[in-house]
């Protein structure tokens, strides 16, 4: 599993299975794995949302990403973890980021997935520009409620 | 030199991705500072701003951050990926 790449930033499209299998791959003590995808709205602060841009600082969030999981697997017991997370022009209704752990019991899992996605959303360098249907293009503002979620696990 | 870099709404505010300055400060305040003179928008983006988040050769950093020459500076919005 030492070749297995845990943190990929691509702007290719990701799929759940092949992935997952990949996580379970060589572990034959895995008894829970929990995926989280989050996809892209049409809808973004009461507005339509026609495409999403997402911008990332090559280099820092790899890194970041990778501290994150560190970070996880630091936590709790876990037997795998990965996590993709795609740039460039997304549409409504595509995949934006996985985050899929493994785990022997599912409690370590279920929490470790929770776990980084809270703290990607405020630590991990990507910004989010939308275009509405009238062609307006805007940054997306970060959200307090991202940062309490933070908050939790501290 | 150190090289500065400018990310999302900042580098579109600023006009700039990234530049190679003269490595004449010791911290991260100080290049802000010099910044801060070239107009409105460096002021309001940099020293003005309460939401700036700083990187030094990738690592999350503030104004108090020393620098030195070959550094890596980055000037960014708070993030919103996921």
């Amino acid at each position: 599993m030492a070749n297995y790449p845990y943190i990929k930033v691509q702007k290719e499209d990701f799929d759940l299975t092949t992935e997952v299998a990949k996580l379970r791959e060589g572990h034959t003590d895995i008894g829970a794995v929990v995926s989280f995808v989050g996809t892209v709205r049409d809808i973004n602060e009461g507005d339509d949302v026609s495409v999403l841009e997402l911008e990332h600082y090559p280099g820092m969030t790899e890194k970041a990403l990778e501290k994150i999981r560190l970070e996880a697997h630091e936590r709790w017991e876990l037997e795998s973890s990965v996590i993709i997370h795609r740039i460039g022009k997304m549409y409504p209704t595509d995949q934006i980021v996985l985050v899929a752990v493994s785990s022997r019991h599912r409690e370590n899992a279920f929490y470790a997935a929770h776990f980084i996605m809270d703290y990607l959303k405020t630590n991990a360098p990507f910004w989010k520009k939308e275009t509405l249907p009238d062609g307006e293009e805007r940054w997306v503002d970060a959200r307090l409620s991202d940062k309490d979620a933070e908050k939790r696990w501290q | 030199m150190v090289n500065v870099l400018y990310f999302a709404s900042f580098r579109e505010m600023l006009g700039k991705a990234n530049e190679q300055m003269p490595a004449n400060h010791n911290t991260v305040d100080s290049l802000i500072s010099e910044l801060a003179t070239r107009g409105d928008n460096w002021k309001q983006a940099l020293l003005d701003n309460q939401n700036l988040q700083i990187a030094v050769n990738h690592n999350v950093a503030n104004r108090q951050t020393e620098i030195r020459a070959g550094d890596e500076i980055a000037f960014f919005p708070p993030v919103t990926g996921g």
